[in-house]
């Protein structure tokens, strides 16, 4: 029941925000003490530009992490309409241009995942456990999959 | 029917969807607040204003910022994240947003608040600009919840003037 209905919900919202993958958990602890680390974001994706103070969800090249940061600086070209973004986290002292690739200074709307509308504490962690040490996602799968063949019916 | 494993199984789920809802409407509960926040901010000085080695030209302001956020808290509020940004256009961009100051309010007692602080961060601009340019500070306001959706607003000052030339 649980696990048929969290695919449910998963699937609904990635409908519902039109974004990849609509929830993210939070990694590190550069958004503290807004966002800790085992906290969950829900993120949507619209048109619209991306302003300053949105909080938005990227991918730097090279990297499969995605980095939670605080939009500071938003530079709209006229003719093009392109923008060109610089991030930081609200814990970090100094803006995100270190973290981004070689060569590159700003962020573009397409770099940009999704922004955090709203957010979940705490639940997670359970995704970190299971990256972190995997043997006990092993020990899970294991414990259903004993689950699934032991009942009755 | 009625082993253990569906029992469990039954609690654990009704448990999590009561769960959830409470979140909901603890996060709906939001709503119904309907605040009145105020905001002055005052540019006291400029420190300096150089067009600096690779072209662009940067400013450091020192600005008095005063405001009161009380009524933005509510039961379901962990903090508030507010910032400074100056807007302004140029020939090139039809808008710029930077941010020149931020802060963290974690409770409604620091919420009314008046500070002297020098920009926090650099104001540059993608060029020379900024000479005589006239700008916008807008103070942001994002309401972190302890659980739910997040909200924003602003509240924009227009009027602000850069000086003619570098100094």
């Amino acid at each position: 029941m649980i696990v048929s209905s969290a695919l449910i919900i998963w699937k609904g919202l990635m409908c519902i925000t039109g974004s990849e993958s609509p929830v993210v958990v939070v990694l590190s602890e550069s958004m503290e003490p807004g966002f800790q680390r085992g906290d969950i974001l829900f993120l949507q994706m619209s048109k619209d530009p991306i302003r300053t103070g949105e909080i938005v969800v990227f991918n730097i090249q090279g990297r499969d992490i995605p980095i939670v940061h605080r939009v500071i600086e938003v530079h709209e070209q006229r003719q093009s309409g392109e923008v060109r973004i610089l991030t930081k986290g609200d814990n970090n002292d100094v803006d995100d241009r270190m973290l981004y690739a070689q060569g590159q200074f700003w962020l573009k709307q397409e770099h940009i995942m999704g922004r955090a509308v709203g957010f979940l504490p705490y639940v997670g962690w359970a995704t970190i456990i299971m990256t972190e040490k995997p043997i006990i996602k092993y020990i899970l799968i294991g414990a259903l999959g004993l689950l699934v063949i032991t009942s009755k019916d | 029917m009625h082993s253990f494993g569906y029992r469990a199984n039954a609690l654990l789920t009704f448990a999590v969807t009561i769960l959830a809802l409470m979140c909901a409407i603890a996060s709906l509960s939001d709503n119904l607040n309907t605040p009145s926040p105020s905001a002055q901010i005052e540019i006291l000085n400029i420190n300096w204003f150089q067009k600096q080695p690779h072209g662009n030209d940067e400013v450091s302001l020192t600005l008095n910022i005063t405001a009161d956020l009380q009524s933005l808290f509510t039961w379901n509020t962990k903090q508030l994240f507010i910032f400074v940004a100056a807007e302004y256009e140029t020939p090139k961009n039809a808008l710029n947003q930077v941010s020149l100051w931020d802060a963290i309010i974690p409770a409604k007692e620091f919420a009314k608040f008046s500070i002297h602080t020098s920009n926090k961060y650099r104001f540059i601009d993608q060029g020379h600009n900024l000479r005589s340019k006239e700008f916008n500070l807008t103070l942001h306001w994002h309401v972190m919840p302890k659980t739910g959706k997040m909200f924003a607003n602003k509240i924009v000052m227009s009027g602000y003037r850069l000086p003619e030339d570098y100094r």
